[in-house]
Parts: C-alpha cells; sequence; structure tokens
C-alpha cells in the first residue's frame, strides 16, 4: 500500500520537476540569442532522442520479457522504410500496424 | 475534392495531431487502470495525470511508490525519465522563444513527446512561420492529445479493466514515433544522429534511471553536428 503523505510529495514534486525541465529554455531563455554551436546540436535532438527512445522497446520489447520479437521487429522496419519512402506518415503507421497484427496471426 | 482554403494554423495543429490520439488512449487508459490497481483513488490519479503530465515518468513513479522506494529516489528517477524534456525545451526555444511569458508557460506545461514531435517537424518543414502562428498550431496540437490523457487516465481509472495483450497496443507507441520520426531525415547529418543514438542507446540500456536515453540522445546530437560541419567544409572546398 503506498503511504498517502508519500505520494502527494510525489506528485506535487513531480509535477514542479517535470514543468521546470520544460521551462528551463523556452520560458527562461526565451528570446535571447543562443550560440551557433549549440543551435547546430539541438537540430538534431529530434531525430537523435526519439529512436534511442524507441530502439530499445523494438529489439528488448517488454510484454515479451525483453525477448527479440520478430513481428515487432518487422513491423518497425517497415513502418521506418515506408516513411523513408513515401514521407506519408499516416501509410507508414497502417503499413507497420499491417505488418505487426499479419506476423502476429502468421507466427502466433 | 481538394481544399482550397488555407487552414488556420491552430486547425492544422489539431489535425496533424489526430493520429496520436490512438496512441494516447491506450497509454492513459493503462496508467488509469495501474494506479487504480495500486489503492490510488480517483482524485489521487487524476491529480498524478494532471500535475506530472508525462506518461513514461508517471509509471515509473507509481512502479517505484509500490516498492517502497524512499521518495527522494523516486523524484530522481522519474525525473531522469523525463530529463529529455528540458531537452525538448531547448530545441523548441528558437521558433517559439519570442512569444509571451504566459504562453511559453503554457506550452512548457503541455511539452510532451507527441506535441514536441509534431510542432518540431512543422517549424523545421516551414521556417516562414510566425511566431504567433507557431504558439497556435502548437496549441492546436496539444487540444486534442492534453483532454484524451486526462480523460483516459479517468477511464482506466473507473473501468479497471485490463486491455488484452494480444492487441499488441505496447507497440503503438514505437510506431507512430517511428512513422513521425522519418521524414525528418533530411540530411546525412540527420541520418548519422540517429543511427549513433540508436546504437549507443542499445549499449547503455542497462545504465540506471533511464540515463541511457540521455546519453544516447546527446551522442545522437554531436554526432549530427559534427556530420553537419563536416558536410559544409566538403561544401566549401569544392
Amino acid at each position: 500500500m503506498i503511504e498517502t503523505g508519500a505520494l502527494w510529495t510525489v506528485i506535487i514534486l513531480l509535477g514542479l520537476g517535470s514543468f521546470g525541465l520544460r521551462f528551463v529554455f523556452t520560458g527562461l531563455v526565451g528570446d535571447r540569442a543562443m550560440p551557433d554551436w549549440l543551435l547546430r546540436h539541438l537540430r538534431y535532438t529530434a531525430v537523435a532522442i526519439l529512436p534511442a527512445l524507441v530502439a530499445p522497446q523494438v529489439v528488448w520489447p517488454s510484454v515479451t520479457d525483453g525477448v527479440f520479437d520478430i513481428p515487432r521487429a518487422a513491423a518497425a522496419v517497415v513502418t521506418l522504410a515506408v516513411g523513408l519512402g513515401t514521407k506519408n506518415v499516416l501509410l507508414a503507421m497502417t503499413s507497420g500496424a499491417g505488418t505487426l497484427y499479419g506476423l502476429l496471426y502468421l507466427l502466433g | 475534392m481538394t481544399t482550397t482554403t488555407r487552414k488556420s494554423p491552430y486547425r492544422q495543429g489539431i489535425l496533424d495531431a489526430a493520429p496520436f490520439i490512438l496512441m494516447v488512449i491506450p497509454f492513459a487508459t493503462l496508467f488509469g487502470v495501474i494506479a487504480t490497481e495500486a489503492g490510488l483513488n480517483i482524485i489521487e490519479t487524476m491529480a498524478f495525470s494532471i500535475v506530472v503530465i508525462a506518461g513514461a515518468a508517471q509509471f515509473t513513479a507509481l512502479q517505484l511508490l509500490q516498492e517502497n522506494t524512499p521518495t527522494v529516489i523516486v523524484l530522481v528517477s522519474a525525473l531522469a525519465v523525463n530529463l529529455r524534456m528540458a531537452m525538448y525545451s531547448a530545441s523548441l526555444t528558437p521558433y517559439i522563444g519570442a512569444a509571451p511569458m504566459w504562453q511559453r508557460a503554457l506550452c512548457a506545461y503541455m511539452t510532451i513527446d507527441q506535441s514536441y514531435l509534431v510542432s518540431i517537424s512543422k517549424f523545421e518543414k516551414e521556417p516562414d512561420m510566425t511566431v504567433p502562428a507557431r504558439v497556435a498550431y502548437f496549441m492546436g496540437v496539444v487540444t486534442p492529445i492534453v483532454p484524451m490523457w486526462y480523460g483516459f487516465t479517468l477511464v482506466g481509472a473507473l473501468v479497471g479493466a485490463q486491455i488484452p495483450e494480444s492487441w499488441a497496443l505496447d507497440f503503438a507507441i514505437p510506431i507512430t514515433f517511428l512513422a513521425m520520426i522519418a521524414p525528418m531525415f533530411r540530411t546525412m547529418a540527420h541520418v548519422v544522429a540517429a543511427l549513433v543514438a540508436v546504437v549507443v542507446s542499445l549499449l547503455a540500456a542497462g545504465v540506471p534511471y533511464s540515463l541511457g536515453l540521455i546519453i544516447a540522445g546527446i551522442a545522437g546530437m554531436m554526432a549530427g553536428a559534427q556530420m553537419e560541419l563536416w558536410l559544409e567544409r566538403k561544401g566549401a572546398n569544392k
């Protein structure tokens, strides 16, 4: 059982801390110029962080207890390939989902 | 039928965020279910989703609270999971940093993976957007996503039923992110940044407190920046 005091401490401090992380640049730096070297790095934030976020889930999915899963890996590859080839987000998503369900059905 | 009328940035944002509704619904419902199972009442569960508004960090905190982890460790771990938000904040700053303070604070509160990703791809694609148009677009993006996050946390808390594992909804997140990120690979530098980040994230998967993600992200960003400089120098020498 989670203790009520600890729970509310976590909710409030985690909320404040998360807002702080989100506000630190948008709010505090604002429209002050940032150095070129920093901007050059920031241009790659999205293409670095998000693939890094999903890569472990693709290779070691938590629902299979970390065991490599062919349908999930194939779905990831198809999604990325269709996305790169067509630049069409919805087509990439549906191709990936189709691959996942198709292979889960065939191999399941 | 093709429409010739230009949509307002706000409405365009709503439309572009639509695919993410499918991904927020199961994720939010799941949080509601798990929080209820952990003994949280509806007010506590909703406060969690409204105050913190960050899926992965909420799951982390809840998990550790159940294991009676000291409060400080719970906070450090969940904030480490959320550290990428500071990087999103920095990345958005050149685009919306000139907006009024209250708008920046509002955008900061609603900076999550989905709103960041949809907005940054739009801002990069259309560098001529004005600052108010960018803020309006961002607000459009969060309009369907954030209320869904609150609403389906509540549904999960009320219904408490498990979503069948055979639906494989765990994989909605990787598929949506990969589909969104693919059109952003415009130069060799973007590709190199992603490849380095992926390799490092797999190598650093064992690093505690999800810090492997931050290490991988920084490594990828450095690789992208170096590749950009190298490509510029190569171009200048021709």
